[in-house]
């Protein structure tokens, strides 16, 4: 029990991480599926950020006193890239919605799903 | 202890944001949240001692990704068709939920001074931060100088994010920007694609 105590940060971080997942996986809506990408993505940061944690430690900043516990500067700068990384990505995405838009006049995906197949079986029948 | 409340209260608090995007389907108040998470997100990584990460996430994930959806909702519907709850989706993220249970029981306990990420590389990066490159945040002098080549791969990946960018969007070459296209333009388009028009596009 001791030791499930004491990962409760991970415990709570993951069940974020799956309110994002069900939304880009269950959700039709294209921009609400991006929306729920970036929760699941922010939800990843928090899991690395809590691993540099250190108890009673302070932000990696040097301070001069030899005694000063720091926090794990390394996730931090792993996370520092993949935020801006997650951002460039999410940029693309929305793009592509835009481009699905203009082509089709609908950015739900079961709706998408029937407009291609329609099309596909009008060129099934034409051929 | 009251690390535990301050933690709790701000995932409590993410995850009532969360759950509301989830659950509302004007995109608009959607957009508003996901920036909402983010800011709550930058204020949990002070408290994690991630200062650097938070001023990034508060600028990028909150500012940036914000606007970029608020432009992409200027072209597109900004209501989201209603959705019942699909259980094949849901049962999905529960076991993956319940896997990372699992894999998470693996880890050090939170906060572990002796967890062995706190002993590879990163007591070198504090102590050469000072010697080394003379500058007292680690975390810059990590970014810039140990893990360069990261950063640079970091730029790489804009710069191709840009170019994927322009070239869906046509650029500055498109014939016709969205904007200028009323509904009912918009609606012979896909009634043209509908009548199998564009069929020979592919």
């Amino acid at each position: 029990m001791s030791s499930l105590a004491g990962q409760w940060n991970y415990f709570l971080v993951i069940a974020l991480m799956m309110i994002g997942f069900y939304a880009v996986i269950a959700r039709g809506n294209m921009v609400k599926k991006m929306v729920g990408l970036t929760i699941f993505q922010t939800s990843v940061f928090m899991l690395y950020i809590s691993m540099g944690k250190v108890a009673n430690g302070t932000a990696p900043i040097l301070t001069g006193e030899a005694q000063t516990l720091y926090a794990n500067p390394l996730p931090h700068v792993l996370i520092l890239t993949a935020i801006v990384v997650g951002v460039a990505t999410t940029a693309v995405g929305y793009a592509l919605i835009i481009r699905v838009y203009e082509s089709y006049g609908t950015i739900e995906d079961d709706d998408l799903i029937k407009m291609i197949e329609a099309e596909e079986n009008a060129e099934a029948r034409d051929a | 202890m009251s690390g535990f409340l301050v933690n709790a209260s701000l995932i409590s608090l993410l995850t009532l944001i969360a759950i509301l995007a989830l659950r509302l389907h004007r995109l608009f108040a959607v957009v508003m949240l996901s920036g909402a998470f983010s800011l709550v997100a930058a204020t949990l990584f002070v408290v994690l001692d991630a200062v650097d990460v938070a001023f990034t996430e508060a600028a990028v994930g909150a500012g940036i990704s914000s606007i970029l959806a608020l432009a992409t909702l200027s072209l597109v519907p900004a209501e989201e068709k209603p959705h019942s709850i699909a259980f094949v989706p849901a049962f999905l993220a529960l076991a993956t939920a319940a896997m990372l249970a699992i894999a998470v029981t693996d880890l050090p306990a939170f906060g572990d001074v002796n967890a062995p990420i706190h002993n590879h590389v990163a007591p070198e990066f504090i102590k050469g931060s000072a010697d080394d490159i003379g500058i007292p945040n680690v975390v810059t002098s990590v970014l810039a100088s140990y893990r360069g080549y990261d950063t640079l791969g970091e730029t790489v990946v804009i710069f191709t994010a840009a170019i994927a960018v322009l070239l869906v969007l046509g650029g500055f070459t498109r014939p016709h920007h969205p904007k200028n296209k009323s509904p009912k333009s918009q609606s012979r388009i896909t009634k043209r694609r509908k009548n199998g028009e564009g069929k020979n596009a592919g």
